[in-house]
């Protein structure tokens, strides 16, 4: 691998397994032998507010933050979060984003407008964004709590590293301590993958 | 919640800032550690708690840690303490005066500055006690560094019989990153020593110190100057060198990559013979602090020419994205996006403020208190912050923890003639009650304030995370502990046993009544409200709701709760009979959220809400 750092962006709201997301990520380019950073802005995460969480790694991640321009990959895991986040993506860099959509009380009592297509907009914006409704999938397999799985199943296979990584940080999560979880996640992040591949992506 | 588990072996390891000073901190052989909580510095304590062979507490407020901390120290056992920048604001006053005793067992005090305010009410510079206090401070830049230097710093705090200060910010605390994890050593006390000269800082004893805190001061400035923690780190580029510190070295390496940097590690008492001598082998100095221009000010002092402040913003982070436009202007070079980086526009979108929780039992407070006309509310700080945003706006002041007591008796004593029929209530949590506003309700009692006091007792420590408190008797471990009984303190604070009631904040018509009747007596009052944060294990669920669209009018009412499971699904116009023109609000509720406080319910006049199956 070269001295290229990867800059992955993970956004949501409060609850969502943002962070999650994120130390699995990070997991993975240990386990790759790289030097790896995560910063995330979450002071008020329990309160449905924004996360974002930063994961740069590569040979030698000094900063732990991604500048506006510089993330190859934007995971979102709430339509108008990946719409907040998008400038954060490198021109040619891919949203992939989950279609959920979260309305915090400033939108209900009608302060603010709720975006009518997010995806839309962000694609109109000159972005490569890919969009599946990944709460459906995560419902049909055993939970919404596998979305987590099934979002970083559709980016497995835009990293620099096999998807394989990836796919055993995940499982390392449950293994020895749930292992009725192993099955169920494997079959969530296999599906995320193909709702990735099906979104157009290799 | 938190239970001693086995600690990994010394390796390699994944660990944000906090994470690496706690382990530190074991490894340091330190018996006694103290904090009171508060972002982002919490997960100090929150993982010591994690470690055997340790004491270590939640502290009623940072002075109290801070002293607690003091006396282990005089016992002779290694000791910490770790607070939020504003935290040392309530404990300054013991650190002022434990600058001359110094420290006997070593002693790392941790501050951890909110820089970028992600979630405080102001932003300050921690390395102002250093110079006020004259105590060494030490600025660590990543996770390794958080680990090593808490190390060497009670090294450094024996060795020369000093409190060591600990700077971290944001941006350290809450970073992962790899660490090396060396062993643990052992430190035995080494026993409490009579020493009045040195321990009863009366006048005469304290002014015989100061020989002893003046000479301590430049031996640590010789060692900064020697220290291999201020260091010169290569770079070809000599048109303009970096002093930096903490994570503002992080980002000029990465921004500027081929520029030279001092990195100050040991950053007070500053080496001023090294920065001179780094000055004269750049063409220029840029001074990369957050957030004052401190070390700026004594360069300058110190007759060595630097730029600071003048190009970089006073305030928030200096990351790569703030630095590069400042010094592209300061080199005179055109501010030209990076080719690899093109800013791209931000899309609009709405903003989405932080939330109560559903079913939080502040939630009645507020819709209450937006409900009652002529009333100011002194505020505190808590998740009942909140109260002073949509849809409630009914929250006047928030100032420090536990103000709201105080600031309430001088909106009392100062008010107005127009004034005069105003209802004064303060709110303020169980928490921030024991850390500060037990002396202010005291000043209320004392001075016969006509105020009402709303304390929401909600069992924990809500807003940073859940941690336990003396409120709901249980201690940092889980374990039991006493539990304070609030109506007896405020009793015995001067409130007469009548003008106290205990309220369920679930029940709107009863927390109403009380309300009304107490804000109409001219006394200081107590209600104190029951029910616990829907975060921690004492609350139970109940029978989740729905909406029966049928019923649904629109009026709107159960929006006003402001409970994030209430959303609305389409809104319409109606002309009452009267002509007027009133905005509908149809709604239906998230069942999966809900847990059934049963809040909108009594404010739905069309019994429209229902139990969901
Ligand atoms: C001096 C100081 N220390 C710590 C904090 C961090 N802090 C903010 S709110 C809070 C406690 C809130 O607890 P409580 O009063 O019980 O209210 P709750 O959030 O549970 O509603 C703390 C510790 C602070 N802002 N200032």
């Amino acid at each position: 691998m070269s001295d290229k750092i990867t800059n992955i962006l993970v956004v949501g709201t409060g609850g969502q397994g943002v962070m999650t997301a994120a130390e699995i990520l990070s997991q993975a380019a240990i386990a790759q032998g790289l030097d790896v950073k995560k910063t995330e802005v979450a002071g008020m995460a329990q309160r449905g507010g924004v996360v974002s969480s930063h994961v740069r790694f590569g040979k030698q991640v000094l900063s732990p933050e991604i500048m506006p321009g510089e993330a190859d990959i934007l995971v979102g895991f709430e339509a108008a979060e990946a719409m907040r986040w998008c400038h954060f993506l490198r021109p040619g860099g891919v949203a992939m984003m989950n279609t959920l959509r979260l309305t915090p009380p400033v939108v209900s009592i009608g302060m603010y407008p709720y975006p009518d297509d997010p995806a839309a907009e962000i694609r109109a914006a000159g972005v490569r964004v890919y969009d599946f409704d990944a709460g459906a999938i995560a419902r049909d397999l055993g939970g919404l709590n596998l979305v987590n799985t099934v979002m970083l199943g559709a980016i497995a296979d835009l990293l620099p590293f096999p998807a394989a990584v990836l796919e055993e940080s995940v499982l390392q999560r449950f293994r020895g301590r749930k292992e009725e979880w192993v099955g169920i996640n494997k079959r969530a992040f296999d599906a995320g993958r193909q709702a990735g591949r099906a979104a157009g992506l290799k | 919640m938190n239970a001693v588990s086995k600690v990994p072996a010394p390796g390699r390891m994944f660990l944000s800032g906090n994470e690496a000073v706690a382990r530190a901190v074991w490894d340091s052989g330190v018996r006694v550690a103290a904090a009171y909580p508060g972002t982002p510095a919490s997960e100090m304590l929150e993982n010591l708690g994690r470690y055997p062979d340790i004491y270590a507490e939640w502290s009623v407020n940072e002075k109290v840690s801070l002293e607690v901390v003091i006396g282990a120290s005089m016992a002779g056992s290694r000791a910490f303490s770790a607070m939020k920048h504003v935290g040392m604001n309530v404990a300054s006053d013991a650190l002022m005066t434990l600058t001359l005793t110094g420290a006997k067992g070593g002693m790392v005090i941790a501050i951890a500055d909110d820089v970028g305010f992600s979630s405080s009410q102001n932003e300050q510079d921690s390395r102002y006690w250093g110079r006020f206090g004259h105590l060494p401070i030490l600025e660590p830049a990543d996770s390794q560094e958080a680990y090593d230097m808490t190390r060497f710093g009670y090294a450094l705090s024996e060795e020369y019989q000093v409190p060591v200060i600990l700077r971290m910010t944001t941006r350290i605390c809450h970073v992962k990153a790899m660490v090396t994890v060396g062993e643990r050593e052992e430190h035995p006390s080494t026993g409490f020593e009579k020493d009045p000269a040195r321990w009863v800082m009366v006048p005469g004893h304290a002014k015989t110190r100061l020989p002893m805190q003046f000479a301590r001061e430049n031996a640590l400035r010789a060692l900064a100057e020697k220290s291999d923690l201020n260091r010169v780190e290569g770079g070809s580029d000599r048109r303009l060198g970096f002093v930096a510190s903490g994570p503002a070295t992080m980002h000029v390496r990465e921004a500027f990559p081929n520029a030279p940097v001092l990195k100050l590690g040991l950053s007070c008492p500053a080496p001023m013979e090294k920065i001179r001598a780094f000055a004269a082998q750049v063409d220029r100095l840029l001074v990369v602090e957050e957030t004052e221009p401190l070390l700026e000010t004594e360069i300058k002092a110190a007759g060595i020419a630097a730029h600071g402040k003048d190009v970089l913003p006073r305030s928030g982070e200096l990351s790569p994205k703030v630095l590069r436009p400042a010094v592209a202007k300061l080199l005179g070079e055109p501010i030209a996006p990076s080719a690899e980086a093109p800013q791209r526009p931000a899309l609009e979108v709405f903003p989405r403020p932080p939330t109560m929780c559903v079913a939080c039992p502040h939630l009645g407070i507020y819709y209450t208190l937006h409900q009652m006309r002529n009333v100011t509310v002194s505020g505190d700080i808590g998740c009942y912050t909140l109260g002073a945003g949509h849809p409630w706006n009914a929250l006047d002041s928030t100032i420090a923890m536990g103000a709201s007591m105080g600031i309430a008796l001088g909106l009392d004593k100062g008010r107005s003639e127009g004034d005069a029929n105003k209802k004064i209530v303060a709110v303020i949590g169980d928490s921030t009650f024991l850390h500060n506003g037990m002396t202010g309700l005291l000043e209320i009692t004392y001075h016969k304030g006509n105020v009402t006091v709303l304390l929401l007792d909600n069992r924990t420590t809500g807003m940073t995370g859940g941690q336990n408190t003396a409120a709901n008797g249980r201690d940092l471990l889980g374990n039991p502990a006493p539990r304070v009984d609030f109506p007896k303190l405020v009793e015995a604070l001067g409130v007469k046993p009548e003008r106290i009631r205990v309220v369920d904040p679930y029940e709107l018509p009863t927390l109403f009544k009380a309300l009304r009747e107490e804000t109409k007596i001219e006394e200081p009052s107590v209600i104190i409200t029951n029910r616990p944060c829907v975060l921690i294990d004492e609350y139970e669920k109940r029978q989740p709701l729905k909406v029966d669209e049928e019923k649904c009018n629109g009026c709107g009412n159960c929006v006003d709760v402001g409970c994030p499971a209430i959303l609305v699904t389409r809104r319409a116009k109606e002309i009452k009979p009267s002509g007027k023109e009133v905005d509908l609000s149809f709604v239906r509720i998230e069942t999966v959220a809900c847990t059934g406080c049963n809040l909108c319910v009594q404010t739905c006049g069309q019994d429209a809400i229902v139990p969901a199956n």
